[in-house]
């Protein structure tokens, strides 16, 4: 038997108030829900935690509930989970697209919408999708419960918020009506690989103008971010091919991608124009308007 | 160590096992299943995949502690069952396998999607197999077997 994970000790809690006892008790801890990032970021030496506290028996995390104006979401809610939720497809469909092209079948049966928040990678595919959401989150501890809004959640590549002894319990999903929306990526090949770059978009139209525009951007910037140049030149402007090729642009101004071995910090930049005005354009088909050009 | 206890292809098992182990080594040194193969151990190449509770996932990203009170099928258990045997047959019949390490992670996968659905397309099939490689076959012949399945 060879062993490439370190050694640590196992702690299996059976509810939601033995596992907030056990995060503020041992201190040096990680949580596990699906495990489809941490292992690998225990091989590779990344963290090396004295305690693992897995969650997976913690049940009441696991739940998808609408509650007409938003869907509220447990963290350790697997992947596969959301997909196949009539409820996430028919009222949040941008975060049902977002998912569906993320990794593979069996990650997805393993991994959790919270692990993939917490692990704050900055291509953290549900990350966009909840950025133009206006998602709030839900963080618990031994002390209470708090909410933050998921623009203010990420830190920087694999940094939250969280403190050492809190959780993600529950994240929160307002309804949108009359938007257009898309979630697109650019990756070496189709499944699970991380992106080079993905964009979330969510536009709504009146009388031919952009009367909201959010953008947010996935593995080109520390965290995952939200385009706001782009979405301010693009607010109150006419719809036209146009005006979105020159907001698009701007999307330089929002980013500040890395060279790395999936990708140049050049290539990113490009890309980011060229992947967020096929976004804009996508969205802006599926609420019956068509500006052509790719 | 940790005791841990699991239904493996239908006998409860008990077993002692470090709290750092995947479950890829208890099944292959502990409880003998060999038809669970070793791949790129990160989650990538689907020749690990086993079934947890009927969902594929990947025996090299799952701690064997986190399976305690779980249900694990792979290819020595699935082989009773009567649709597993049919998509056994067609792999065989439509030339799926070349050099056959890939083909346990195939079979389970393919099989959990035909436990889920049967009225499955092309695209269905494509969309269930992202994540298990195979380097041989090209995928063609893979799918059509999976097809071939169907049609029986």
């Amino acid at each position: 038997m060879f062993y490439n994970i370190p050694r640590f000790s196992y702690h299996k809690p059976s509810n939601l108030d033995e596992a907030l006892e056990l995060l503020d008790r041992l201190g040096d801890a990680k949580i596990i829900a699906g495990g489809t990032d941490l292992l690998i970021d225990l091989r590779i030496g990344r963290y090396s935690p004295r305690n693992i506290i897995d969650i997976n028996r913690v049940k009441e995390l696991k739940y998808i509930v609408d509650e007409g104006e938003y869907i509220r979401i447990g963290a350790l809610t697997r992947l596969q989970e959301i997909i196949e939720s009539k409820v996430i497809k028919e009222k949040i469909p941008l975060l049902h697209e977002a998912v569906y092209q993320m990794a593979s079948w069996q990650i997805r049966s393993r991994g959790t919408i919270g692990g993939n928040l917490c692990n704050a990678s900055p291509a953290a595919d549900t990350a966009p999708p909840l950025l133009v959401l206006e998602a709030k989150l839900k963080l618990v501890s031994i002390d209470g419960e708090r909410i933050v809004d998921i623009r203010d959640f990420f830190k920087g590549p694999r940094e939250t918020v969280l403190r050492h002894n809190e959780l993600l319990k529950e994240i929160i999903v307002p309804v949108y009506h009359g938007y257009g929306y898309s979630y697109l990526k650019l990756g070496r090949r189709n499944s699970f690989t991380l992106s080079i770059v993905s964009v979330a978009t969510m536009v709504r139209v009146e009388d031919g103008v952009f009367s909201d525009v959010r953008i947010a951007l996935g593995s080109v910037a520390p965290t995952p971010v939200r385009a706001h140049s782009v979405e301010k030149y693009l607010k109150d402007r006419g719809v036209s091919m146009e005006v979105i090729r020159e907001g698009v642009e701007l999307v330089v101004n929002d980013i500040s991608p890395i060279t790395d071995v999936r990708a140049s910090a050049e290539y990113r930049r490009s890309m980011s124009i060229v992947l967020t005005y096929d976004s804009i354009v996508t969205s802006l088909k599926r609420i019956g308007i068509e500006v052509g050009g790719g | 160590m940790v005791h841990v206890e699991f239904t493996l292809n239908g006998r409860r098992v008990e077993v002692d096992v470090e709290p750092n182990e995947i479950l890829l080594d208890t099944l292959r040194y502990r409880l003998g299943v060999k038809s669970v193969k070793r791949g790129c151990e990160r989650g990538e190449c689907g020749t690990c995949t086993v079934l947890v509770d009927g969902d594929p996932i990947y025996s090299c990203m799952v701690l064997t502690v986190q399976v305690d009170g779980h249900r694990v099928d792979t290819v020595e258990g699935l082989w009773e069952d009567e649709l597993f045997k049919k998509l056994v047959y067609s792999f065989v019949e439509k030339g799926a396998i070349q050099c056959g390490y890939c083909t346990p992670g195939f079979l389970v996968t393919a099989y959990a999607l035909l436990k889920k659905r049967r009225d499955i397309s092309r695209d269905d099939i494509l969309k269930a197999l992202e994540g298990n490689l195979c380097r041989c076959t090209g995928y063609k012949k893979i799918v059509e077997a999976i097809l071939d399945t169907i049609n029986k």
